[in-house]
């Protein structure tokens, strides 16, 4: 079984962003980016079934801009066999990005997309449901444990008042929750090797996807900001405040 | 032009999002019917037709849609759609994993998280973990919105009398079945409808102290209990209690941070709440930066302290 991975580039999680002052966006310039980290997870989830003996091939595929390049050179470093970075000019929202795994998927006769729960800069938490309505396939959302039996994958989710577990019949959809795994860093030997791993680049007018965005973003801004506050020195202060501000 | 509201409920229950959802959901300014799907969930039904102002509620019953699985769910939507401007769901666990399947078959983008309706196709909401957010407007002919539940007052329990219309559940081949739920047995109100939240960090230490030190308090003051990801990677809490820009969302009265560094993550789950506690050791710690209140100290001196102020 072949299994794909989606990976985006999206700045790193430790970066603090900072709206530009025209509200035409985030300031991206000279910001460090990063492999979005619930990527990471899905990757090394899809590791793990293949070391397990569940997949022969791991398939990492981003949508984007030349640059994505260095985050597929990542997922080749931690262990993807393979990587395609499919070329799309501007903002690709997840519907496209969705389209676009779909291609990929039915021209790499894929078995199992395992995809990031949500990219941590547009937070949209769509593209893998989207994927898996495209094709057809079943899906379970919010992953904390994968387990491959035969045909079908056993999968434990994190929902909102607990956790539940569904059997998916493959191919399927998995979309990877924080604590389905943690992540391996890759080692200096195997950052050396995926430099002569291939990247395959593909165009979505290739695959004959259009991109254009559906929503139009009027601006970006600011969100409201707090009042200041203040220090208390002690509980009975605290209380006391408290009951003044009619929070208790 | 009318707009559809997918129910939350546990199978007895309307959840309290879905109330909330009503909000956004009627500020776009045309009717609203509101979906319940499940199994033997009629009384559920007629919870939803007392919210004020909703022109009918649909009922699709049976053993198909138990457990809200996504590919029925998804079925039930889309052949709903033709009649419907708006499709809206809560941002729950559900509304995320159903409305984006129910956007791509419709092939029309979905909105995430919307925390303000400014007309019928403009939308507020935030991105990269609340640091931002952004105004979209659709051009598409249907929306599909989840909504962020706390960024909206609930609509009035009791104030209507919606009628309830049964509707078929359609025939799907579902390639995915329901196993096993362990869900959470907690005498603690909900965490996202609280209007009290005390949250632990990784500062507790242990899940006993996690327990010891935050349930006294939390069942004085009626609150829930809320956690960093830190304590729920560390085992002191279960994971439905994660507060942040991955787990709940919550915008209570009154939250309290105990042991919480504040990472933008944790804030951006709850940075909406109208008063703001955190107690810390570290002076420095950056969850003071958004606190209204600010308490530097040992949390085993000053938790049993506060239990007993309270």
């Amino acid at each position: 079984m072949k299994i794909l991975v989606g990976v985006k580039r999206v700045v790193d999680p430790n970066v603090r962003v900072r709206v530009k002052a025209d509200g035409s966006g985030v300031d991206l310039a000279n910001v460090k980016m990063a492999m979005n980290p619930f990527d990471e997870i899905a990757l090394e989830e899809a590791l793990r079934l293949r070391e397990a003996g569940h997949a022969d091939e791991v398939v990492a595929v981003s949508v984007g801009d030349s640059a994505s390049t260095d985050t597929l050179r990542s997922a080749l470093a931690m262990g993807a066999d393979r990587a395609i970075l499919v070329k799309a000019e501007g903002r690709t929202e997840p519907l496209a990005v969705a389209k676009i795994l779909m291609a990929v998927a039915m021209r790499e006769g894929i078995g199992l997309a395992i995809l990031g729960k949500q990219a941590i800069d547009d937070d949209a938490n769509q593209t893998g449901q989207m994927l898996s309505a495209l094709l057809g396939w079943p899906i379970a959302t919010f992953a904390s444990k994968v387990v491959a039996e035969g045909e079908t994958l056993l999968v434990t989710r994190e929902i909102d008042a607990g956790r539940e577990t569904l059997r998916l019949a493959l191919p399927a959809v998995v979309t990877a929750d924080l604590r389905l795994n943690q992540p391996r860093y890759a080692s200096l030997p195997n950052i050396m090797k995926a430099k002569k791993k291939p990247i395959d680049e593909l165009t979505a007018a290739a695959l004959a996807i259009d991109t254009s965005p559906r929503l139009t973003v009027l601006k970006v801004s600011d969100p409201p900001p707090r009042q200041p506050g203040i220090r208390v020195s002690s509980v009975a202060e605290l209380v006391a405040k408290l009951r003044e501000a009619g929070a208790l | 032009m009318t707009t559809l509201l997918l129910a939350d409920h546990d199978g007895r229950a309307l959840a309290d999002a879905t109330a909330r959802a009503l909000t956004p959901a009627q500020a776009i300014g045309d009717p609203v019917d509101i979906l319940v799907a499940g199994n033997d969930c009629a009384a559920v039904a007629s919870e939803a037709a007392r919210l004020e102002g909703v022109r009918q509620v649909l009922l699709a019953d049976g053993p198909a849609l138990a457990h809200a699985l996504a590919e029925p769910l998804t079925a039930l939507l889309v052949g709903l759609a033709p009649g419907y401007t708006a499709l809206v769901a809560a941002a729950t666990g559900t509304g995320k994993t159903v409305m984006p399947r129910v956007a791509a078959l419709l092939d029309v983008a979905q909105i995430s998280e919307v925390t303000a309706v400014i007309d019928a196709t403009t939308f507020a909401r935030p991105i990269y973990a609340g640091n931002a957010i952004e105004t979209v407007r659709s051009g598409d002919a249907t929306r599909v919105l989840t909504v962020r539940a706390a960024s909206f007052p609930p609509a009035i329990h009791g104030g209507g009398d919606a009628a309830v219309v049964s509707i078929p559940v359609p025939e799907t081949s579902a390639r995915s079945q329901f196993v096993s739920a362990e869900l959470s047995r907690s005498d603690r109100p909900d965490l996202t409808a609280a209007p009290i939240v005390i949250s632990g960090g990784r500062a507790f230490g242990s899940a006993e102290a996690f327990r010891k030190y935050l349930e006294p308090i939390a069942a004085k003051l009626n609150a829930a209990i809320g956690a960093s990801r830190a304590a729920v990677d560390a085992g002191y809490a279960p994971n439905e209690l994660q507060v942040g820009q991955t787990g709940k969302i919550v915008a209570p009265d009154l939250y309290i941070a105990v042991g919480i560094s504040g990472a933008i993550q944790h804030l951006a789950g709850m940075k909406g709440s109208r008063i703001i506690v955190a107690i810390n050791k570290d002076p420095e710690a950056p969850i003071f930066a958004v606190a209204d209140f600010g308490l530097v100290g040992d949390l085993d001196l000053i938790l049993p302290e506060l239990e007993h102020a309270l």
